[in-house]
């Protein structure tokens, strides 16, 4: 079984860090969201060889991280856990692309192992962006941001419903894989014609749950229509973050920094 | 796993978000005119549900390896075609946002992918059709696995195509095609398997949460045999037609030993062990490079027709002899295998006092 408890363990952390009160917890959801989407997108944009314009950009989520509270080592786990996926993919470029880019000495680094490096550079960027916009905003905050960004209203109310019961849904499969790993006499792996009961139970008790929320909304006074959310305006602080990040990633983007600090820094040495 | 962002171009990772969010907005307006008020709930419990299947591993038979529901056309069917698509898109926002599990822009490739093909292919043009047959014997195994096998083919084609076009990745349109359709050929069988197995129990319950109705004929287990026979039907016409096309290129090592030594296969030493055991699988061969012997004319000539064939349809006809020859000699190995294997552990796991 996949970790259950990790799972409902990730969701609590992450709704914890949320809670936090720091100067990017203030700033409003949709400005966050915004400037994420547009820092990924200024990653991947870059061609497939691409390094050292890549590195300036960690000064985002560096800089959102520190300030937002989010623990280092908690960026690194995540990013660790995904690494291979990425590598996966990638690993095939040094058996395809065997052009000799740059050597170092007697060393030939071919374009292949420089389009992997930039393939995990730009996946820990990326990656971190999206962790660090979940722990600073909290999924709720995210919803309600999206909605008034012109998303639908059925599909954020389906993004609430979804996070509201994931806790009960994985709670039941966590008691329900405690129950067979305790009562299994061979502790192996189930087989399908376990696992379907199992989930066949599961799923109709899903159902009756599902008719039961239905009529305790309608006992409420449910009709069928959700009150939108007020569109709060943006102010000032948000606007600055809003353009100051932009017009950053814009120059990083046009213009290599580690070059440019590099050719600065060996020019006053010599 | 789902594509990152990493691997997706800004061009390839806008265009399929505007198609996703295009098609949550068409859903999205489906469900707002819906008049089964249930709808609501049902889709975010059931969201949840699958995220929670997802997470329980089962054994696949005959393989030592583990799978976990998809639930796509389970949710098509649950749900219907609109709804389903918003639950599993919903499903794959919070993959993305809390488990990294897939990338934000990559996001709209994966709600493509992952969604689309079930629930606006696999189940509209295919599950249901199949299954509203009015035929005394129920449908729905070979039903859903015809619909996963397909929803899963086309969904894996889209993440090559978008991969490629993205060319991030330099791997060869061919190679990825050659990798990823055959693993998702095994996974939609789990897939359609798994659900039909599913739904079946679900219908002997409640048959009204089934929306296409279906006589419950046979919806007792899985039947094992079906899907034996469903492997042995391909694996026939791979080995006897697909063969045919078999490339005469050399395969990757071949490639490789032949930039560095400039022949295709490295020549053994003379003497010594190697070379008598060499011998040996000459002469035994039946065979030899997947087509008949030249030399041995005795094998041919038994069967009078072939003498008429030209050389072209012999060697077709060695190489679908030996496809299914092989087909059939690794079908018996492996079922040998785990039947020795299943009693091994069975004696094994005898509770000893």
């Amino acid at each position: 079984m996949q970790n259950i408890e990790g799972t409902l363990l990730n969701f609590r952390r992450i709704d914890l860090l949320a809670s936090e009160n720091s100067f990017i917890h203030r700033i409003d959801a949709r400005v966050k969201i915004l400037v994420t989407l547009f820092f990924i997108f200024s990653v991947i944009s870059f061609n497939n060889h691409e390094i050292s314009a890549l590195l300036p950009f960690f000064i985002f989520p560096a800089a959102v991280s520190t300030l937002g509270k989010i623990p280092f080592s908690y960026i690194l786990k995540k990013l660790i856990l995904i690494l291979p996926f990425a590598v996966m993919i990638g690993i095939f470029n040094p058996l395809f692309d065997r052009h000799v880019l740059v050597s170092i000495g007697s060393i030939e680094i071919t374009g292949g192992w420089i389009s992997l490096l930039s393939i995990i550079i730009r996946t820990m960027l990326t990656v971190s962006a999206g962790v660090i916009l979940v722990c600073v905003t909290g999924f709720n905050t995210i919803c309600q941001a999206l909605n008034q960004m012109g998303i639908p209203q059925p599909f954020t109310t389906q993004l609430f419903f979804l996070y509201r019961y994931i806790f009960v849904l994985a709670e039941e499969v966590c008691s329900i894989s405690n129950a067979y790993r305790l009562r299994s006499v061979t502790g192996r792996r189930m087989g399908i014609s376990t696992f379907t009961p199992l989930l066949g139970n599961l799923l109709l008790r899903t159902w009756e749950r599902a008719e039961r929320i239905h009529l305790s909304m309608l006992s409420r006074g449910y009709n069928g229509v959700f009150n939108k959310i007020p569109v709060t305006p943006l102010n000032r602080t948000d606007l600055k973050f809003l353009f100051g990040w932009s017009f950053i990633f814009i120059v990083l983007r046009f213009n290599n920094l580690s070059v440019f600090l590099g050719r600065l820094i060996t020019g006053i040495v010599e | 796993m789902h594509m990152s962002d990493a691997l997706i171009s800004p061009a390839v990772g806008s265009t399929l978000w505007v198609i996703s969010a295009g098609t949550i907005a068409y859903c999205s307006s489906k469900i707002g005119k819906e008049s089964d008020e249930r709808k609501t709930p049902m889709m975010g419990v059931l969201g949840a549900f699958i995220f929670a299947a997802q997470m329980i591993n089962f054994s696949i038979p005959l393989t030592g390896s583990s799978g976990h529901l998809g639930g796509g056309l389970l949710l098509a069917i649950l749900l219907g075609p609109h709804a389903a698509f918003l639950t599993i898109s919903s499903v794959l926002v919070i993959q993305a946002l809390f488990f990294a599990d897939g990338g934000l822009i990559a996001l709209g490739c994966n709600i493509f992918n992952l969604g689309f093909f079930p629930a606006f292919i696999g189940y509209p043009l295919i599950y249901k059709p199949l299954v509203n047959k009015k035929s005394g014997v129920s449908p729905i195994v070979p039903a859903a696995v015809i619909a996963a096998i397909i929803s899963l083919q086309m969904g894996a084609f889209a993440v090559v195509l978008e991969t490629v076009a993205s060319g991030i990745s330099e791997l060869p349109f061919t190679t990825f095609i050659s990798l990823m359709q055959p693993i998702h050929l095994a996974i939609g069988l789990v897939e359609g398997v798994v659900t039909a197995a599913v739904i079946s129990f679900v219908y002997k319950a409640r048959p009204d949460l089934i929306r296409t109705p279906f006589s419950p004929a046979t919806t007792s287990g899985y039947p094992v045999r079906n899907i034996a026979l469903f492997f042995l039907v391909v694996t026939i016409l791979t080995g006897g037609v697909l063969s045919w096309f078999a490339s005469k290129a050399p395969d990757g090592l071949e490639w490789s030993i032949s930039k560095v030594t400039g022949k295709e296969e490295l020549k053994g030493p003379e003497h010594g062990i190697y070379a008598a055991v060499s011998k040996l699988q000459d002469k035994i061969a039946i065979l030899p490079d997947y087509s008949f012997r030249n030399t041995d004319e005795t094998v041919i000539n038994h069967a009078n027709f072939t003498s008429k064939l030209s050389t072209e349809e012999k060697s077709r006809l060695g190489k679908s002899t030996s496809g299914l020859v092989g087909g059939a000699m690794t079908l018996a190995l492996s079922m040998l295998v785990g039947f020795f294997l299943r009693k091994k552990t069975l004696q094994t796991s005898k509770i000893k006092p």
